[in-house]
């Protein structure tokens, strides 16, 4: 009773609803925008990785390399933190964003670049020999196909990056995180961090069951 | 009569290994041509020079209508003239068999989508699988691939043809329908270049047959006087080999 009375406090679930749920509005709207900045990103440095001429290539695997090797928090602290030393003062929204879709970025880049790696070879020769030019043949042909193959790994990294907005509190993001940690500080109570526990888990496990059977139909049809 | 393709000193190299050692072709309009020879001796290289599919040595030449096979917007007119069938027939398994028709002239030609439906609808009927246009590739037994493939092919209407080893990956059953769809398209008057190892096919359709060893061309001329009457011995030695199988 005592533990239902501090974890799962009903009277402060009551109040601290309001504050969680536009805490979690915050969260979706990052998350959602970070997603979909990073595959536009990661989209194009598979291309320039694939197919840029050499320096670009280069520097296209330095970045990819890079932004998978620092972590993330660090890299959100220098936006947020260090970027102003040099007169470039972004929100907490726009910092995070940016820390998140440029990390999110490199690894669908690596992502794409399988993909496309594992279309087979007759696929790009039939698509030339018909006259296709090399954009027309990646958008309907290579692509599309690709695509397909690499949507789990995509939900997974889909759903690292709504784990990941988490790190937005710490830029005074009232994400909802931040939410739960205030409600919590108001109520003297912990109730508001096990509902929001609650809340990621309720979004985020239908998206890693998907992602399992995905991968379980996958490896089915390979046999 | 002016060569519509005409191969030059074609020369390939992967590496140190040359696969085409100097290879001198001219193909009339509307010929028939048949390429036959061991394996590894370079007929898909051959062929896939003049879509430039392989590049080749730059003292080599090819035209294709008298348009080099070269690069950028040559090589796109050239590609548009040429048509090909691979052995694995390399269909778009994303898109339904009348979408893998209709691809490359709503892409290249710009042809609306309505026209488009109908040639391809057309070609399939010709082909004979008028009937399964909505399917998926997948869906399809090896010899209706190939069939579609042609049908892919012909919607650029394209003045040459290559065909490598277009029955070889068919089970036997299946290499007749190909065959007679391609014998067909012979008698349309299409300039087909076709490797292969059918000799029934190479002797009652080719106006010529090539036999290639080793990078070169060993000999060539009607199918009945390579086929039934090979001067060279590695032609005969192959015919025995490939006869007494
Ligand atoms: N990508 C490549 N790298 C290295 N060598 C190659 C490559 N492609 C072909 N070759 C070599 O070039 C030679 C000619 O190959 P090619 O595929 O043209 O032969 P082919 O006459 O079509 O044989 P097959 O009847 O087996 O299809 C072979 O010795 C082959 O090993
Ligand atoms: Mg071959």
């Amino acid at each position: 009773m005592d533990l239902f009375d501090t974890f799962l406090n009903a009277e402060v679930m009551r109040r601290t609803f309001p504050m969680l749920m536009q805490g979690l509005w915050i969260t979706l709207q990052l998350g959602a925008a970070s997603i979909v900045a990073g595959l536009v990103l990661g989209l194009a440095l598979a291309m320039a990785r694939l197919y840029g001429p050499m320096p670009l290539r280069l520097l296209t695997r330095f970045y990819i390399d890079i932004f998978r090797s620092i972590p993330l928090l660090v890299l959100l602290i220098i936006v947020y933190y260090a970027l102003p030393f040099l007169g470039l003062r972004l929100s907490p929204f726009v910092s995070a964003m940016s820390a998140l879709t440029l990390v999110s970025g490199a690894y669908t880049a690596e992502i794409f670049r399988a993909g496309i790696e594992a279309i087979p070879k007759g696929q790009f020769e039939a698509s030339a020999a018909l006259g296709l030019s090399g954009r027309q043949a990646m958008a309907d042909v290579i692509l599309p196909q690709a695509v397909r193959i690499v949507i789990p790994p995509l939900t997974n990294n889909a759903i690292n990056v709504v784990k990941d907005t988490a790190l937005a509190s710490v830029v005074a993001m009232p994400d909802l995180l931040k939410q739960a940690t205030q409600a919590q500080a108001l109520a003297a109570n912990p109730t508001p961090l096990i509902v929001a526990a609650a809340i990621y888990i309720a979004f985020l496990w239908p998206l890693v069951a998907l992602v399992s059977r995905m991968e379980c139909r996958f490896a089915a049809r390979r046999r | 009569m002016a060569a519509f393709v005409s191969i030059r000193n074609l020369r390939k190299s992967y590496g140190s290994f040359e696969a085409l050692k100097g290879i001198d072709l001219d193909v009339a309009k509307g010929e028939v041509v048949c390429i036959i020879g061991p394996s590894g001796s370079g007929k898909s290289t051959l062929i896939r020079c003049i879509n430039k599919l392989e590049s080749f040595s730059s003292d080599s030449e090819i035209r294709v209508d008298g348009i080099p096979v070269a690069s950028g917007r040559a090589l796109a007119r050239v590609r548009a003239e040429v048509g090909m069938v691979f052995q694995s027939f390399n269909l778009f398994p994303h898109l339904t068999v009348r979408e893998n028709v209709m691809l490359a002239p709503r892409r290249v030609r710009n042809t609306p989508r309505a026209e488009a439906a109908r040639q391809a609808d057309r070609l399939l009927d010709r082909v004979g699988i008028g009937n399964q246009a909505q399917k998926y590739p997948d869906h399809l037994s090896g010899g209706q691939q190939q069939r579609v493939a042609i049908a892919r092919a012909l919607a650029m209407e394209p003045q040459v043809m290559l065909f490598d080893e277009p029955t070889s990956s068919l089970d036997p059953e299946m290499v007749g329908e190909v065959l007679d769809v391609m014998r067909d398209l012979a008698h349309t008057g299409v300039t087909m270049i076709v490797v292969t190892h059918e000799m029934g096919f190479a002797s009652q359709v080719a106006d010529r047959v090539i036999f290639m060893d080793a990078g070169l061309i060993v000999e060539q001329g009607p199918p009945d006087q390579v086929l039934s009457n090979p001067q060279e011995p590695r032609t005969r030695d192959f015919l025995g080999a490939v006869l007494n199988h």
